[in-house]
């Protein structure tokens, strides 16, 4: 070896060790300051000004999941004032990335975060447990820890109520299902439009189309125009954008909206809206946390606590259907009526629910099956 | 008036300048930017260029943002250097990370130390197969690597699609797509207890080493940038452009796989279809901003990743929307072009003497 | 029959997207550039076009707003890459990557406007014909658009002098400089006018096809329709079939699982770009074919002078 290229080896070798170092010195000095969460670990006094921050994985302006959570974000701020000082990030993509802004939340000195997606569940996990003292909401999931508790939404009993006006709009008979993810709670949500759309004509029939994404507008309109071409003529999605809602208005079919009032977004082919507000709970979930009763629970809300409806119903569905769903209504807001009661048969002929039984829990957190009246079979099944 | 004068040989003092010029340009854009917006520049400023390096949390933060970016515009550097055009390299990362993960769900504690290289070593050959095919039909077919490499990119996503939400879906997961969490000996060790620091940032300045050597002091590598500058000449020379072409790609590919592996089994820890993040992009700016150069490169990536982690908290600190971080990337890269032209051109006043 | 038509009066909707970008990326490289940066250039578009309806109503503001877009961003890459001889791919790249970054940061207030109420959808008079009529009823205005657009380049290309001129700076710049054509100026112009039709193309994703804005809303639409001019040999008319080609596939994806069909939606999704890459390679195999077809001076700087 040359001198000049010794010389050039020394300084990458040196470059390295400097870098080495510099991470090491600084790392030490971090440990030492400790992760410190909230400013008040014990519970806290009413005056005291609570910060509480919210993760969406989409865009607010997607008008649709992400946008109905801020809108709750929205519903706490109008309740507490300036008691509660709110941050939102959206746009947060799964792994690593979210791990740095839940960290980054944390360390801000929120006293309760709310992750608004399902893939964020490992990475609030890490993270709570890295800071004790702040509390994690994660919603859709299924794993908690001593301050990360879950909380759901009824959507099923929205697609029930909105099958019921569909059976009483289509004049082909046939319904089609722009659907996001074949998982549990999509699935929950097809087949509880089916149901509801089979008590008013017994052999309605669904075609599902999966656009593998939450939101992706021309994808999703590409997918209901196929559905129309086939012979639906009316729509339900479970995909965050009013593309589907815009596409059944350029055809004009009719569709509903979804997670938020998008009436204004098709004024010919809206239905209803099948809306989550999760205002009332984000309210229950900062009073809890202010007055020190905040626990770890999993809170499944739906139309009897305000948390789910079927809104904005458009004024040439005709009465019997509006009257209908009223029913309906009813008897989910006095929590006697279960859209899933037996007997419910899947689309194999084999029965899912015995008759005369309510589903549980379990059962519809399991929902892996099309009931009869959907044609196709699940993906990757 | 303004006129461009080619110089007589490319100035050396203006080819180290002109990333620094780019990027002071760039920074002035942005504060232009700020104020429009209504935020405070200094306050902006400070969030893009002071909060992501102020304690060692977040440089850790720094170093595994800017690790795949250094690791895949290493490859890329050598890649362009020897006119090889790979635009693909965000396949060559899925599908390196694909097959990592394969490795990694078969790992258990039985593997002991050998689980992590052995991850690593399967990322790295899963980047190279991904890049192969392009160098394949580039040398059979002559077919256009640039729009080979990129095509290839969404079939690599599609890869991923069909492997999490098919064969590998955790069976756990109510069937949402992703793979079950590797096990704990499948994981990237990490450098620092607390920090997301791993190893991948060792690896990565080794690579700068071996990289600057393999350019600059081996006879190999001379052979294999003269082909992209002067393919005639190493022609008569008997440099096998060939051989550069597979040199390139399977290089290229391979870093790009590697960082797909220390991605995947770093900081995420399972499989899921958010893996590609647009890195095999980013990484093209990357190396362009430093000059196609190890070193530059070293410091070109963690000036991306300010960029990166900047914007995010831009939306927390500033509520701005995170996409200024590309519109600043984007920025970089184009104001550099231009003022690369400062290097082989100088700005004249007067006019032509004819 | 009528759910036939209507398949592929779709399918020529969602191929002119691509078919309008593509025929604006080939008028630059008949001229011997490439703008790799038409993703960028088209959501610029895309979102200029969605800003100009919300803010004036007009449809065709839109569309023009997009044009100029496109035109203007293609501008400045004429700038770097003609007169400052800056790289073509890597200057192309960044006004993809910045043109992507662009659109979300500043189309992020835009994201919960619709359009709905200020475009009326107006009944068409076709719907009525038998069998074609819902098939002609859905058929986009743009469609007939992006058929003129081709049948006027092939017009251009090859009955006009000025075309010649074109082609002749894109096969041999050179020669073209020393028979006294202002190399390029013509350049410019061509990129420019390509990076209208790209613009075109992105208005007429956010004003018609999907009538909504999101970040990103052009998914690779930009990269597909590079492809499309190599793909079909840089002529305008394969150009054209290609598109609709490639926009049959994309709704295939939908129309096979409507059926139950029980295809890999994966396998279906790829099948534009594994498509592109197979006929990349038929084509390139036969370097006579390539010579014979593909602008020589595609990708090479040209230096006045030299």
């Amino acid at each position: 070896m040359t001198d000049l290229s010794k010389r050039s080896l020394i300084k990458v070798a040196a470059l390295t060790a400097l870098a080495g170092a510099t991470l090491i010195g600084c790392g030490k000095k971090e440990e030492a300051a400790a992760p410190a969460p909230a400013p008040a670990a014990a519970p806290a006094e009413a005056p005291k000004v609570t910060k509480a921050a919210w993760v969406y994985v989409g865009p607010v302006g997607d008008a649709g999941w992400s946008f109905a959570h801020d809108l709750g974000r929205k519903a706490v701020e109008a309740k507490f004032g300036d008691q509660v000082q709110t941050t939102a990030i959206e746009a947060v993509p799964y792994g690593a990335d979210a791990e740095r802004v839940f960290r980054d939340l944390a360390q801000q000195g929120n006293e309760i975060i709310f992750g608004t997606s399902f893939g964020y569940m490992e990475t609030m996990l890490k993270v709570a447990e890295e800071f004790p003292n702040v509390k994690f909401e994660h919603a859709t999931g299924y794993k908690t820890a001593p301050n990360m508790r879950i909380y759901d939404a009824s959507f099923y009993q929205d697609t029930y109520m909105a099958g019921i006006v569909a059976a009483h709009m289509t004049k082909t008979g046939k319904l089609g299902f722009v659907g996001s993810f074949p998982i549990p709670e999509v699935l929950r949500n097809i087949n509880a439009f089916v149901l509801g759309a089979q008590t008013v004509k017994p052999d309605v029939k669904l075609s599902v189309v999966w656009v593998n994404t939450w939101f992706d507008p021309p994808k999703e309109s590409e997918a209901a125009q196929s559905l129309l071409n086939q012979g639906a003529d009316v729509l339900l999605q479970n995909t965050d954008s009013t593309a589907v809602l815009q596409t059944a208005e350029r055809n004009g079919k009719f569709a509903f909206g979804w997670d938020s009032d998008m009436s204004a977004f098709a004024p010919n082919a809206h239905l209803a809206s099948a809306i989550v507000d999760w205002g009332p709970y984000y309210i229950k979930s900062i009073e809890e946390l202010r007055a020190g009763t905040w626990e770890t629970k999993r809170t499944v809300w739906g139309v009897k606590e305000g948390l789910n409806d079927l809104i904005k119903i458009a004024d040439f569905v005709p009465a019997e259907a509006k009257a209908k769903v009223e029913e309906v209504k009813a008897g989910l807001k006095s929590g006697e009526f279960e859209p899933f009661t037996g007997p419910i048969v899947n689309n194999e002929g084999k029965e899912v629910l015995a008759a005369g039984q309510k589903a549980d829990r379990e059962w519809l957190d399991g929902v892996n099956f099309y009931v009869k009246g959907v044609e196709g079979r699940i993906p990757s099944k | 008036m303004l006129r461009l004068e080619p110089r007589p040989q490319p100035s050396t003092a203006w080819s180290y300048a002109s990333p620094l010029l780019a990027l002071a340009i760039t920074v002035v854009i942005g504060v232009v930017l700020f104020s429009v917006l209504g935020k405070d520049p200094v306050r902006g400023l400070q969030v893009f260029f002071w909060e992501p390096i102020k304690n060692g949390y977040a440089l850790s933060e720094l170093m595994v943002k800017a690790t795949p970016l250094m690791i895949i515009a290493l490859g890329l550097a050598l890649c362009f250097r020897s006119n090889v055009w790979n635009i693909g390299a965000e396949g060559q990362f899925v599908i390196g990370a694909i097959f990592a993960a394969g490795v990694a769900l078969m790992v258990d504690r039985s593997w002991g130390w050998l689980a992590v290289p052995a991850v690593l070593v399967a990322g790295v050959f899963g980047g190279m197969v991904w890049a192969g095919i392009t160098a394949l039909l580039r040398d059979r077919f002559n077919a256009n690597e640039i729009l080979v490499s990129l095509m290839l990119v969404y079939v690599a996503i599609q890869v991923l699609n069909y492997v999490v939400f098919g064969p590998w879906k955790d069976p756990m997961g109510f069937n949402m797509p992703q793979t079950p969490t590797f096990d704990r000996a499948a994981r990237i060790p990490r450098l620092f207890e607390g920090l997301r620091v791993n190893i991948g940032v060792l690896i990565s300045l080794a690579g700068v080493a071996l990289m600057w050597l393999f350019m600059f002091r081996t006879y190999a590598g001379y052979g294999q940038q003269v082909g992209g500058l002067a393919p005639a000449a190493a022609r008569y020379a008997g440099f096998s452009s060939r051989r550069a072409l597979w040199v390139a790609l399977l290089v290229s590919g391979g870093a790009a796989g590697l960082a797909g592996a220390l991605e995947v089994a770093g900081p995420i820890g399972q499989l899921t279809p958010h893996v590609p993040v647009g890195y095999g992009f980013a990484a093209i700016i990357v190396a362009f901003v430093g000059r196609l150069h190890p070193v530059g490169i070293v410091f070109s990536a963690i000036l991306m990743s300010m960029f990166y982690i900047g914007g995010e908290l831009a939306q927390s600190r500033l509520g701005l929307p995170k996409s200024i971080n590309g519109v600043f990337q984007g920025l970089l890269l184009f104001t550099l072009l231009a003022c690369d032209t400062l290097i082989q051109y100088r700005v004249v006043l007067g006019r032509r003497r004819s | 029959m009528e759910v036939f038509f209507l398949n592929v009066a779709t399918s020529l909707n969602a191929g002119t997207v691509l078919a309008i970008a593509a025929l604006g990326l080939l008028l630059n490289e008949k001229a011997g550039i490439v703008n790799l940066g038409a993703e960028g250039m088209m959501l610029c578009a895309a979102l200029a076009g969605f800003a100009t309806v919300v803010h004036t109503g007009s449809g065709l503001a839109g569309l023009a707003a997009g044009m100029v877009a496109g035109a203007v961003l293609a501008g400045i890459f004429g700038l770097l890459v003609i007169w400052l001889n800056t790289n073509q791919y890597a200057t192309g790249l960044a006004l993809s990557l910045f043109g992507v970054g662009f659109s979300a940061f500043a189309g992020v207030s835009y994201t919960r406007e619709n359009l709905s109420s200020k475009m009326v959808s107006t009944p068409s008079i076709w719907a009525d014909v038998p069998v074609i009529g819902p098939g002609l009823a859905r058929l986009d205005g743009m469609v007939w658009v992006g058929l003129a657009i081709m049948a006027g380049m092939i017009w251009f290309f090859y009955r006009t002098r000025a075309g010649l001129v074109l082609r002749s700076v894109g096969e041999n710049p050179d020669s073209a400089h020393a028979l006294g054509y202002p190399v390029r100026r013509i350049r410019w112009l061509a990129v420019v006018a390509g990076g209208s039709l790209c613009g075109l193309a992105g208005a007429y994703l956010s004003t018609v096809y999907t009538p909504l804005w999101t970040e990103g809303m052009t998914a690779g639409r930009g990269w597909i329709a590079l492809a499309l001019t190599t793909f079909a040999t840089w002529r305008p008319a394969r150009v054209l079939l290609g598109a609709y080609l490639f926009g049959a596939v994309t709704m295939m994806q939908f129309y096979l699982q409507g059926r139950g069909v029980q295809v890999s939606a994966e396998l279906l999704s790829s099948l534009p770009y594994l498509a592109t890459v197979i006929v990349l390679v038929l084509i390139s195999r036969n370097p006579v074919w390539i010579r014979t077809n593909m602008p020589a001076s595609i990708g090479k700087p040209f230096y006045p002078g030299s």
